[in-house]
């Protein structure tokens, strides 16, 4: 993986210097908040409801051994023990006190790591496949492009002040694991003739008005990569709306001037600054994918693994549901779900962190990532490691077999911490998670993937849930919608609402029949809750969840 | 008509911890929500939050929230304000730890 160079950790030094100074001079009065707000957010700290937050890049979703121990350091010492992973593969602190935040920006320094534009109206962290450099699937590990762009967008002076905010994905594989077609760009590696090269999307969204991305360019070829990247976020800096912060994103821009004119402009601004790109970024890009070169996989016998899979009912179902087919033989993609029933979607405390920094060290080539689906990824662990992997995970309270399934809930953090959110997320997640594990069918359901945002603003992804949730403030009371039908992979669709909205006591209820009502409509057990709505339409499944009332008494 | 102004209280963000705080009659600024003084006039409520809002190295993001009299003093009438007295509901974290 990437390590920082002189360049990188002057900079960030300099930085947290800077930061210290403005917090330093917000607590002795000479900044208003007005005028630290923005110096803030330019470095990740944001004011909630009952603290502040500090939200930690994880950039492309990948971390070392040594950086996740760090995280951990850091919860301990100047957080409550505890951190937030998020739909974005970052990690957020809900507690650190103003005083602290300085301190806590040179810890992260210390190991290669920062906060700077994870917020703001900038290019905020670049996010990727988590399964990257690992997955059966893939043409190329899509992570040196990404670690590529985020060396060009940070701190990009014409990028600093975007007209809204600007989130850039890339997968290696024509399998989307990195919502690519819900960003403002969505970049996908592809080989064609030989040739490596990108496809790419623009203005994809999830939000107050979902798009799905749109094809710009089927084959960019890959020293056209940050020239076109920035013809694109320069043609959105002169034509986005500065007007109304609700029509401010791309996908916005796009929707009014039209996928051709945008094209025609990019492509003449492309032209434009094309010469000003000479190979010292081609040069880079060569030193960056040495240091993403594959680890030494090594040959070893399975037997133990399968016969531990013969021998552990319990290990068996894990393996089942966590594990992913990995490129090299004999070789596993470990997903580790922080989705125990009924804990929040995507909190690991210091301990946790710690127990997967070692199980990395130890049997992952040192590599663990964040996926967007708020889990931890064991990347490369030989199949021989499985059952010690398992072993330590369930002493770390962090085994839970759900990857994909029913309980594997993206939730964000809503309104018990966001001082945006309309409603809370999290308590519906863990009412959920609760309820299958005590029906004991999430299994006998299958691949279902439900998402919950506790606002319009859609961080939990809801309207690419197969069942979304959505928490509003109806009239000073907590309402949840439902939509139903959303897909976040290579076949990217917007969820349908299914109707009203439902309240905190009846939404789980509502959940339940829609699940138990699946199981009745599928045409037998291999068609999953998705293939069932395509096939069926909504009708049958708004029925299920809408039943006359004297049916609903008498449930 | 203009619409009848519902009683009021000032509440912030203390600018060290974060946490919810509200103004009291003795231009304190209080942890707990019933303390705090109930602004039942709109031209002093509006007063009281611009000099709420020049205490710029105490708090940030001072504001009127809606508030209900009851006997113990002033109690939110919005679940957003509830939360803010007492912390997220996922763990006893926050205000609620000393309930």
């Amino acid at each position: 993986m990437y390590h920082y160079n002189d360049f990188d950790e002057a900079f960030v030094r300099t930085r947290v210097a800077q930061f210290r100074s403005q917090v330093g001079r917000r607590i002795d009065g000479s900044l208003t908040e007005d005028e630290f707000k923005p110096l803030r957010l330019m470095n990740g700290l944001y004011l909630q409801l009952h603290a502040y937050m500090l939200r930690v890049a994880v950039p492309y979703g990948t971390l070392n051994s040594k950086q996740m121990r760090q995280l951990a350091m850091i919860a301990d010492r100047w957080d409550k023990g505890y951190g937030h992973f998020t739909t974005r593969q970052n990690i957020q602190y809900n507690w650190p006190e103003l005083r602290d935040v300085p301190d806590m920006l040179d810890a992260l320094a210390d190991v290669g790591m920062h906060a700077i534009q994870t917020s703001g109206n900038t290019i905020r962290n670049v996010t990727a496949d988590h399964f990257a450099g690992a997955a059966a699937d893939e043409v190329e590990d899509p992570r040196p492009y990404a670690e590529l762009l985020r060396q060009w967008s940070t701190d990009h002076p014409e990028f600093q002040f975007l007209p809204r905010k600007f989130k850039i994905a890339v997968t290696g594989a024509e399998a989307d694991r990195a919502v690519i077609r819900a960003h403002d760009i969505g970049l996908q590696v592809r080989r064609v003739d030989g040739k490596i090269g990108f496809r790419v999307l623009v203005g994809g969204g999830l939000g107050r008005t979902p798009m799905i991305g749109k094809v710009l360019t089927d084959f960019l070829p890959v020293e056209d990569l940050l020239p076109y990247c920035e013809a694109i976020v320069s043609v959105y800096n002169v034509l986005g709306r500065r007007d109304n912060k609700y029509k401010a994103r791309i996908k916005i821009t796009v929707h009014e001037t039209g996928l051709d004119e945008i094209r025609a402009r990019v492509e003449e601004r492309f032209a434009a600054i094309r010469p000003a790109f000479d190979e010292a970024a081609m040069e880079i890009l060569d030193d960056i994918k040495a240091q993403f070169a594959l680890p030494a996989f090594r040959n070893a016998e399975t037997d133990g693994f399968e016969a531990a899979r013969l021998a552990n009912p319990a290990f068996r179902a894990w393996t089942d549901t966590n594990l992913t087919p990995h490129r090299a033989e004999g070789y596993a993609i470990v997903s580790v779900s922080i989705k125990k029933h009924g804990a929040t979607p995507g909190d690991a405390s210091s301990d946790q962190m710690r127990v997967l920094a070692d199980l990395a060290q130890t049997y992952g080539h040192d590599e663990l990532r964040i996926s967007h689906e708020q889990n931890v990824i064991l990347p490369h662990v030989h199949k021989s490691d499985l059952p010690a992997v398992y072993a330590a995970l369930r002493d770390a309270d962090l085994a839970t077999a759900n990857i994909g399934l029913v309980s594997d809930i993206i939730a964000c953090p809503g309104m018990d911490y966001c001082a945006l959110a309309t409603a809370r997320s999290i308590p519906i997640a863990q009412q959920i998670a609760t309820r299958f594990e005590e029906l004991k069918l999430e299994h006998e359901v299958g691949p279902l993937k439900i998402k919950i945002s506790g606002c319009i603003n859609a961080c939990g992804h809801h309207h690419v849930g197969h069942i979304g949730i959505l928490g509003l403030d109806r009239a000073g009371v907590e309402n949840y919608q439902i939509t139903l039908g959303g897909d976040g992979t290579e076949d990217a669709t917007i969820g349908t609402r299914t109707g009203p909205g439902f309240s905190a006591d009846d939404i789980l209820p509502a959940i339940e029949r829609l699940v138990l009502g699946y199981l009745d409509l599928r045409e037998d057990a291999s068609e999953t809750f998705l293939q069932a709505y395509r096939r069926l339409g909504m009708e049958p499944f708004k029925a299920k969840l809408y039943p006359p009332k004297e049916e609903q008494d008498a449930a | 008509m203009p619409k009848a102004f519902t009683p009021k209280v000032v509440t912030a963000n203390a600018l060290l911890e974060g946490d919810a705080v509200w103004l009291t009659e003795d231009d304190r600024w209080t942890r707990d929500m019933a303390e705090a003084e109930l602004l039942t006039d709109e031209a002093h409520a509006e007063l009281r939050l611009l000099e709420a809002s020049a205490r710029a190295s105490e708090i940030a993001g001072a504001y009127l929230a809606d508030a209900q009299a009851t006997d113990d003093g002033p109690a939110p009438t919005h679940f957003r304000e509830a939360f803010r007295t007492r912390g997220p509901s996922n763990y006893p974290h926050g205000k609620q730890v000393d309930l």
